[in-house]
């Protein structure tokens, strides 16, 4: 299900790999539109990749009976993404850095690292239940993107 | 686009062709049952071709790891050849460049193996 307005679209959607891929796709669609690079729309998608799979994922656990609520808008100043589920809620200060030499080799837990690396702000929300993210990339002004 | 996987033998290296997407879900699995595979068949050297691959998950980058840390406990080598830039940029910005032996050439990297 999707709803645009004034620029702004939002999507609500199953927990499945699916809505990964759609939420992914709106993201590069929005960076594209928007005029970045191919290195930062590949930042976005990316971004909105992992915000997308800890939803599905970790937050919902794949539950058919949550949804995940996503939504994607130029402001003219930034694109501002968020990536909400109703599952348990995060604690992002619980992930482990994954840059410690302890954790180098571990299999997991390099995501909401990855988001914070591509993205200029990256604010978390707690819904109880759930969680939301919230993904920032500035804009340029207008003639200062050289 | 799904992650494919083509196998070859070059003197005793097993060297895996890949190319796609190594993602949650099935590149990820593809790619962890095709190591598992060849390290239950008691082959040592595997070599992982990524020329062909433009992107990788933060699952994707475990699913790596893992494959680096199963064979290390099985006395075998797994060595990663010929990054795209934007793995190569991944492997960086989480320190795994420095975890992985990693090839630009390919008869370097068969020659390196043990």
């Amino acid at each position: 299900m999707s709803e645009a307005k004034a620029g702004r679209l939002s999507l609500t959607l199953k927990s499945t790999m699916e809505s990964v891929d759609e939420i992914e796709a709106a993201a590069e669609k929005l960076a594209a539109e928007s005029g970045l690079d191919e290195n930062e729309r590949f930042h976005m998608a990316m971004a909105a990749r992992e915000a997308a799979v800890n939803a599905v994922l970790h937050g919902n656990e794949y539950d058919p009976a949550k949804l995940v609520f996503a939504s994607f808008e130029n402001t003219g100043a930034a694109l501002v993404m968020t990536i909400a589920d109703q599952g348990n809620g995060l604690n992002p200060d619980s992930v482990p850095d994954p840059l410690a030499p302890e954790n180098l080799l571990r299999g997991s837990g390099r995501g909401i690292f990855l988001i914070r690396s591509f993205m200029d702000e990256v604010h978390f929300r707690q819904l109880h239940p759930g969680t939301e993210l919230t993904l920032v990339k500035l804009l340029a002004p207008a003639g200062k993107n050289s | 686009m799904a992650l494919t996987i083509a196998s070859r033998e070059v003197n005793g290296v097993t060297v895996l062709d890949l190319s796609g997407r190594i993602t949650l879900g099935e590149g990820s699995v593809q790619l962890r049952d095709a190591i598992r595979g060849l390290i239950s068949k008691g082959q040592k050297n595997i070599l992982l071709n990524l020329a062909e691959v433009n992107y990788i998950d933060s699952s994707g980058l475990g699913e790596l790891v893992s494959a680096f840390t199963t064979a290390k406990n099985q006395q075998a080598e797994v060595k990663l050849l010929k990054l795209t830039k934007k793995v190569h940029d991944l492997l960086q910005l989480t320190k795994l460049y420095t975890v992985f032996d990693i090839k630009d050439d390919e008869a370097e990297a068969i020659a390196s193996f043990s």
